[in-house]
């Protein structure tokens, strides 16, 4: 299990490197620990590889999932040290994570605990709220995406993200997948069309919407509406997509469903998923953070999280003591 | 609210039964006074009435209004030539052609100038306007406009645009006074139109990397349309009827003879020459109501009446075209 | 790929354009009420009126010009007291049936009041104002000769009765509007303690509803103040101190509109008259400062 590299070995808020140690989740842990005081004696990265190293000798499914993906398993998207502000409040505090191409990620937490608002400012919607201000860098393609500079609407199609609410547009099915394309340049009947038919195939749409591509996108039943939106989103050809509670709205099937199809999409990209629903998260992901009162509390894999939470709060969480 | 209904009927109903429970409320150190429980039931039914009372009578005074202008107005508005006719000796005698033809132009010019200004204004204060002073400014500017009297209006119309630019009694004058009284209504409108479409619809287009122009251009503005078409139609019949902002500015006489088939733009009987003296119906009404001769009086209940048709129509419109818009969208 | 414009010049482009519709709005406004000012403050910098008996002079006359000064009789105390007593009257009117018949339509018949009383009274709003002047001319003056005996019926009576007919559906839809935003809550947990339907909309449902129903009378006294062809064909037109109800006057807006046109511009009297649109202006504006205390108030008092 050596190669289960996924931070680059350094502590990110003492500095302590760890020298190749498979560190697993160390980095981001140790990032988050709250009594970390900046030595490397307190920031406990030490016990958090061994940890990691104890999880991996159970073994797990999804933790062996997880390995087998390890050695493509590139970071795509990064923050370190995101603090949010609506106003003067301070609504996030210090968040370092890292994403991985082919791996869905997790954000749980009670609500209000700033997960929502840590999601929306990978793609900088936070932005787009008035008084909300984003700091700390934000790591995507090389480069920090935090900036005046940087063009948010290139960006975006890069990072796309689906809402808790299906939101299709007032418009038929196709154009409903066909508008941004449109919008950012792509022309030509072939090439649309053929975007259709891929985006909505992506998201498992396909056989069921193909002979009434012409319909009103509101004419789809709630679940559908909302793989119609993935749909939309696969067809701008993202490197990740941010899912904002997306089965929230829907029933128990339809949830399913957008599971399944989650599983498909992810391969050739990071999601990253909020959610309230603790079974979901521990059904879909490769990794969890839990968030809680603006602080990201604990990160790691799945199984370790829900398993062997580590953190008080983490654990009085899953069992139940507040929601 | 009908849940309310429900509850206030078992509340009466516990009341009723506290009457029975006194004795063993008054056990448990509560008193229940029973009068004072029928003193309210009482004044309950007694307001219930008095209410009700007002709203009948508030409903009589609009039906019969209108009724009285259509029955006084009916008999001249069916009379041959009055829709058709030019008005001769000042207004007293023959048909209001001319006053219905710049009654509807007054108010296409008004629409063409205010309908885009204030949708611009309502994009930009709902989804651009940068917090602070400026837009403070901007949008106090607007209630402001909104709670001026229209005869101010009209003083400035006369003023800058009659006196200053040289326009005169026009109806160029006219339509722009009448599209400052326009404008804060048309604002209030679209703003509420734009804010009601869901948020998610606006997010959803940013999320995928467009502008906030595209967005409103694209998603929001057709979301918002039967809404906006609504409002529109609304304020349309508003104009249509003003007065008091046109006595200056596009003047109260229409020429006598108006060709609709010259395209001379600077003659002055050119139907189409917005530099022309023109007459609203309401204005209309306004010049000759004390003139005591009979066929002048007919001449101005059928404009009364024709005001009225008019604005009920444009009322019927309103809704008929944003119930068709709001129904095509979803159906779709 | 065809060519498109880059997102960030397209947002500027929009910014820009609905930026520009804002401007011009703003700026007409602000010329507006920077001319109406000059021009009206003028009667007293350049023209010399006194100011202080512009407001407390009882005689109004331009068409007299005093020789010695060569200024007309500017006291417009009976056009303010005229205007004044129209709209508190006509207020006074409409306060009581704009507010029952609201409750009628949302606490007593919601549905009934939804389909059918709503439309109603919105028709009322399309109705131009000089067919409410000519409704009144013929039916409430007639009316008002037959029962006061007076030579003409015209005066401020009937003049408040055809502007309460007129804010009537101003006042009743906004506090239609303010009634339904109190939420069914406040109304449930009152009834549930066993408040009769009117307890409950006396006690709860007004008092939480009294800032947006001030607001609302606010807005109708602001219409009712600035209206100006249905007062002018009602109310008789004399430029006198009113000696009562019945007796012919004339308010600030009705004097504009018949003398506005007939004196030359740049005359004492134009300038004079523009004072009046001034105070016109003024007093549309305070009416706009208290609407917005009372919702900075109704906001404190909500915490």
């Amino acid at each position: 299990m050596s190669d289960v590299i996924l931070g680059d070995g350094e502590c990110e808020c003492c500095g302590h490197t760890n020298d190749g140690v498979e560190v697993g989740a160390a980095a981001a842990t140790c990032a988050a620990a709250p009594d970390c005081d900046g030595s490397p004696a307190g920031c406990g990265c030490d016990s958090a590889g061994v940890s990691v190293r104890e999880r991996v000798a159970a073994g797990s499914e999804l933790g062996r999932a997880a390995a087998a993906m390890a050695p493509t398993s590139e970071v795509v998207l990064e923050t370190r040290g995101v603090n949010v502000y609506y106003g003067d409040n301070h609504a996030l505090h210090d968040t370092s994570l890292a994403f991985h191409k082919g791996e869905i990620t997790a954000l749980i937490g009670p609500s209000g605990c700033g997960k929502s608002t840590f999601l929306r400012s990978l793609n900088l919607m936070n932005r787009e709220i008035r008084g909300c201000r984003v700091e700390g860098e934000i790591l995507y393609d090389g480069r920090n995406i935090n900036t005046r500079e940087e063009n948010l609407y290139e960006l975006r199609r890069s990072i796309g993200m689906v809402f808790q609410q299906p939101n299709p547009f007032h418009k038929t099915i196709y154009e409903n997948i066909v508008f941004a394309p449109k919008r950012h340049g792509l022309r030509g009947k072939d090439n649309l069309d053929a975007l259709v038919e891929e985006s909505l195939r992506g998201a498992a749409l396909w056989d069921e919407v193909k002979d009434k591509l012409h319909q009103s996108a509101f004419s789809l039943s709630g679940g559908q509406q909302q793989r119609l939106c993935i749909a939309r989103t696969l067809a701008m050809h993202p490197d990740v997509i941010l899912f904002d509670e997306p089965c929230s709205a829907l029933d128990p099937i339809s949830t399913l469903a957008i599971e399944d199809l989650m599983q498909n999409v992810v391969r050739d990209r990071a999601i990253v998923i909020v959610t309230h629903n603790m079974e979901q998260a521990s059904r879909v992901s490769n990794r969890t953070a839990f968030f809680y009162m603006g602080d990201m509390v604990e990160y790691g894999e799945t199984d370790q999280i829900f398993q062997r939470p580590r953190d008080k709060r983490l654990n009085d969480y899953l069992t139940g003591m507040f929601s | 609210m009908a849940n309310t209904r429900q509850a206030s009927r078992q509340a009466a109903a516990a009341c009723a039964a506290g009457e029975g429970a006194q004795a063993s409320a008054s056990a448990s150190g509560l008193r229940v006074n029973t009068a004072h429980v029928v003193r309210a039931q009482r004044m309950d039914r007694l307001a219930t009435g008095v209410l009700t009372a007002i709203a009948v009578f508030v409903m009589l005074i609009v039906v019969s209004m209108v009724g009285y202008i259509l029955v006084e107005g009916a008999s001249t508005l069916f009379s041959p030539g009055f829709l058709t006719e030019p008005s001769r000796s000042n207004g007293t005698a023959g048909g209001v052609a001319y006053q219905l033809f710049d009654s509807f132009y007054l108010l296409v010019i008004t629409l063409l100038i205010s309908v885009p200004v204030s949708l611009g204004a309502a994009v930009f204060l709902t989804e651009y306007a940068p917090e602070g002073p400026v837009t403070r400014i901007a949008s106090t500017a607007i209630e402001t406009l909104s709670s001026l009297p229209s005869i101010v209006v009209g003083m400035f119309g006369f003023l800058v645009f009659s006196v200053n630019f040289g326009w005169k009694y026009s109806i160029i004058s006219g339509a722009v006074a009448l599209t400052m009284f326009n404008i804060p209504i048309l604002v209030r409108v679209i703003q509420q139109a734009l804010e009601d479409v869901p948020q998610h619809q606006r997010d959803a287009c940013l999320a995928m990397g467009l502008t906030r122009w595209e967005a409103t251009v694209h998603v929001l503005i057709p979301s918002a349309m039967p809404a906006i078409v609504t409002g529109v139609v609304l304020s349309a019949g508003r104009v249509f009827g003003e007065a008091a902002a046109l006595l200056f500015t596009s003047g109260m006489s229409s020429p006598v003879r108006l060709n609709f088939l010259s395209l001379d733009f600077s003659s002055p009987t050119c139907a189409w020459n917005i530099f022309r003296p023109g007459e609203s119906l309401a204005v209309h009404i306004y010049k000759i109501y004390g003139e005591g001769s009979p066929a002048a009086q007919h001449i101005v209940w059928g404009t009364a009446a024709l005001l009225m048709v008019c604005v009920l129509l444009f009322n019927i419109a309103s809704r008929v075209a944003g119930k068709a818009l709001a129904k095509r969208m979803t159906a779709e | 790929m065809a060519k498109q414009m880059p997102k960030r010049s397209l947002e500027k482009v929009g910014f820009g354009v609905t930026g520009a519709c804002v401007a011009l709005v703003t700026l007409l406004v602000l010329a507006l009420i920077v001319m109406v000012a000059q021009k009206g403050l003028s009667t007293f910098f350049k023209d010399g009126v006194d100011l202080v008996g512009f407001f407390t002079g009882t005689e109004w006359s331009l068409a007299h010009v005093d020789e010695a000064t060569g200024l007309p009789k500017t006291g417009a105390l009976p056009l303010i007291v005229t205007s004044f007593a129209v709209t508190l009257l006509s207020t006074a009117i409409a306060l009581p049936i704009a507010i029952g018949s609201a409750i009628f339509a949302v606490e007593i018949a919601p549905k009934f009041g939804k389909k059918v009383f709503q439309p109603l009274i919105e028709l009322l709003v399309g109705i131009p104002s000089v067919v409410f002047g000519l409704i009144g001319f013929h039916v409430v003056v007639a009316a008002c000769k037959a029962i006061f005996g007076t030579q003409t019926g015209l005066g401020i009576l009937p003049g408040a009765i055809v502007l309460s007919v007129m804010i009537l559906p101003t006042v009743t839809t906004l506090s239609m509007d303010a009634l339904r935003a109190v939420p069914d809550g406040y109304r449930q947990g009152s009834l549930a303690l066993g408040y009769t339907r009117w307890q409950t909309i006396w006690h709860v449902v007004l008092k939480s509803a009294l800032p947006s129903l001030m607001t609302a009378v606010i807005l109708g006294m602001t219409r009712a103040f600035g209206e100006t062809l249905a007062v002018r064909m009602v109310i008789g037109g004399a430029e006198v101190m009113p000696a009562g109800l019945m007796s012919p006057a004339s308010t600030i807006t009705t004097t504009l509109t018949t003398s506005m046109a007939i004196y030359a511009d740049g005359s004492v009297q134009k300038d004079v008259l523009w004072s009046l649109g001034l105070l016109l202006m003024g007093m549309s504006l305070i009416f706009i400062m208290i609407i917005h205390l009372i919702g900075k108030k109704g906001a404190k008092s909500r915490g």
